[in-house]
């Protein structure tokens, strides 16, 4: 017998006489969540990563200062060309297919999200087109993520219903709440192990 | 490498000599009461936070019980998505399997994401022995693997070392096997972390193969879950070609809309953040993005005859939060090397014997490495019964002793004289269960006379047994 048909017929064999557990019906409680902006705001500096809000018509600068004293940042293809219009010549830089090693010495990251939630102040990646495959967001040191209000949802089942369709199509999710951190050395936590150790969070107030 | 826990000593024995260990019980006393304060703290944030507690012990009930249908349906996903799926009876086939797919490569290194499941199978050494590097890459595992050591607690498995230990470990170890801690490192965490990111990061760009566990696999998607907090996990499950994750058959959840419960139990229940750091989530190959070789080993190792136990199948529940370390009173005492596996705590006492079987010195103690104090049940995000397991494997060990195994009597009789030797012991026992917030609870077990307990003649708490001494004693000598 190959393994597959011997565990399966095993797992069979334990369960000839289990009573087979009906689905359950979902629960979904609803969030009430007097002010979604306010609070994914205060659940993302929680974290200790930075954010800061702006209009839209603001946000190339915002991109620029957070990005103060950065050489080079790359940045994916789909991201709109305004957002890094008040950079300096030659900072941002297209992903044109570098290698890990060639990203690592590149100083910061620039993307959108997908989804931001406030009740557990998390970022959501689907990788779409402006926020780029998933090393471009992980191997450079700093993190810029620009996500707008209209993309904000209240908690976590919100965010997995709006993310359903990505993961039909196949696509990975990176779900991101603050800087990496890890708490091993006698529980004490320390932002900033192998993920960007900054996280700067750009959020635009809708048009 | 790690150490694996073969021949482990049964746990009254490891658990005397962990006592006798100052430190280890100072860290764990420090860390245990930092997790369960940071608990909770967020568990009380959510209002329903029992109707999801509910939920994820039915969706998992229901997969459990319909296990070989979701199992196809995996399998079905995966490998539309371009994964290939290969199936494990036990951690010989999982490594032999695994070994090949290194070999394949041509890779003479990979590395890990940490994963209780390739704990487990002792994959390290498994590798080892074909001449394949694997690189722990959680901080943690890390200081584990650098100082040639086994993990202590699911969660933070390096509890048991201290920032002092650490250092010497790193200045030691590190520049053997790699890029060298830097010169003058001192043992603030910081510091520490930093030489692991420097040690680590060059192993993590020139890596061709990574070994990853799952927290949860969707059945309809074919979705791999990997929860973390450091962006190890992110980087070995981005940056090399070959990616392959040994996923337990319990690991499943049907639907893609079922995570949402998870991912709030999860995190809150583990590591008590509101959500950890990092959660990464992927479908076989994404073109252009991320390993295009992708492998998924389904493992049994002994799941289907915890599935088999009509009683004990509800301990595949487990997500593997380890909340109920956190709150156990005899946990904290003796720490998770006592326990001879990688599963210590509450759960490991329970899920150890059930998918080891009950014939090992170590596999017979662990269901009387408890109090009975239930504060594991309340802590448990899915509502594993443990306390209920707990008497219903003690009767598993005691029915087996009676067919002619080594004399019950001579222990029973061994613990109730220590108990009674000294009374200083009775009240030890019942502060130790006050510190679990839980003083016997509805488990009226605390009043009665320990019996036939291995566990109770070697530690402050003895573990009842579940009928009193007297009828015990009756039935026994009037065989
Ligand atoms: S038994 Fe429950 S509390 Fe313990 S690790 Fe598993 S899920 Fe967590």
């Amino acid at each position: 017998m190959s393994g597959r048909e011997e565990v399966l017929a095993r797992v069979r064999a334990a369960l000839a006489d289990a009573t087979p557990t009906p689905a359950p019906a979902h629960v979904r409680a609803p969030s009430p969540v007097a002010d979604v902006a306010d609070l994914f705001v205060e659940r993302v500096e929680d974290y200790r990563a930075e954010v800061r809000r702006t209009a839209a018509a603001d946000l190339p600068a915002a991109v620029a200062d957070a990005l103060a004293g950065v050489a080079t940042v790359v940045v994916p293809d789909g991201v709109d060309a305004a957002w890094t219009s008040a950079l300096g010549p030659g900072v941002a830089r297209p992903d044109d297919g570098l290698d890990a090693a060639a990203l690592d010495q590149v100083g910061a990251v620039l993307t959108g999200a997908a989804v931001g939630i406030a009740v557990t102040g998390t970022i959501v990646l689907d990788h779409g087109p402006d926020q780029g495959r998933r090393a471009l967001s992980l191997v450079p040191d700093i993190h810029v993520c620009v996500v707008r209000a209209s993309q904000l949802v209240a908690d976590v089942p919100d965010a997995v219903d709006v993310l359903a369709v990505a993961v039909g199509g196949g696509r990975p999710l990176t779900w991101i709440s603050g800087p990496s951190a890890t708490s091993d050395i006698e529980l004490e936590r320390v932002e900033g192990v192998h993920g960007p150790r900054t996280l700067r969070v750009i959020l635009v107030a809708d048009a | 490498m790690s150490g694996t826990f073969v021949g482990m000593p049964a746990f009254p024995t490891a658990a005397r000599k962990a006592l006798e260990d100052a430190q280890l019980r100072s860290n764990l006393n420090h860390a245990t009461h930092t997790i369960r304060d940071k608990r909770a703290r967020v568990v009380a944030e959510v209002d329903d936070w029992e109707d999801l507690r509910v939920a994820g012990a039915a969706i998992k009930d229901e997969v459990l019980t319909n296990l070989d249908t979701y199992l196809v349906r995996l399998e079905e996903s995966l490998t539309r998505a371009g994964a290939t799926v290969h199936w494990a009876r036990d951690a010989a086939e999982a490594n032999s399997i695994i070994t090949g797919l290194v070999r394949e490569t041509g890779a003479e290194e990979v590395v890990k994401v940490k994963s209780m499941a390739t704990q487990e199978i002792g994959l390290n050494e498994a590798l080892e022995a074909a001449g394949i590097d694997a690189w722990e890459t959680d901080l943690a595992e890390l200081i584990v693997q650098l100082g040639h050591d086994t993990p202590s607690h699911i969660l933070v498995p390096a509890i048991h070392r201290n920032r002092a230990e650490i250092r010497e470990i790193f200045l030691r170890e590190m520049g053997e096997v790699g890029t060298p801690a830097p010169a003058g490192l001192t043992s603030s965490p910081p510091e520490l972390a930093e030489a692991a990111r420097l040690h680590l990061r060059e192993k993590f760009l020139r890596a061709e193969v990574a070994i990853s566990g799952a927290n949860f696999a969707v059945a309809d998607s074919g979705t791999l879950v990997v929860v973390e907090s450091e962006g190890n996990g992110r980087m070995c499950l981005t940056l090399p070609e070959t990616l392959i994750s040994v996923v337990g058959i319990e690991k499943i959840v049907p639907t893609w809309a079922d995570l949402d419960v998870f991912l709030q139990l999860l995190p809150r229940s583990s590591t008590g953040e509101r959500m950890n750091p990092y959660t990464s989530m992927w479908t076989g190959v994404t073109p252009g993005d991320g390993p295009q070789d992708v492998h998924v080993v389904l493992l049994d190792n002994g799941r289907t005859d915890a599935l088999a136990d009509s009683v004990g199948r509800q301990a595949l529940r487990c997500i593997r939060c380890s909340a109920c370390l956190n709150v156990c009173p005899v946990y904290e005492r003796v720490g998770g090397h006592a326990y001879g596996s990688v599963y210590p705590g509450p759960i490991g006492a329970v899920l150890n014997p059930l998918i080891r079987g009950t014939q090992s010195p170590v596999d017979k103690s662990l269901p009387y490495a408890s109090s009975l104090c239930g504060a594991c049940f309340d802590a448990c995000p899915v509502r594993i019964d443990i306390p209920e397991l707990l008497v219903h494997l003690r009767s598993r060990v005691v029915d087996e002793k009676r067919r002619g195994r080594p004399s019950a009597e001579g222990v029973a009789m061994r613990g109730a004289s220590w108990m009674f030797s000294d009374s200083r012991r009775w009240e030890r026992v019942q502060s130790g269960v006050e510190l679990g917030g839980k003083a016997l609870r509805n488990k009226p077990t605390l009043g009665r006379i320990p019996g036939a307990s291995a566990w109770s003649d070697a530690r402050d708490a003895p573990a009842p047994p579940p009928e009193t001494f007297r009828s015990w004693w009756e039935r026994e000598r009037g065989r």
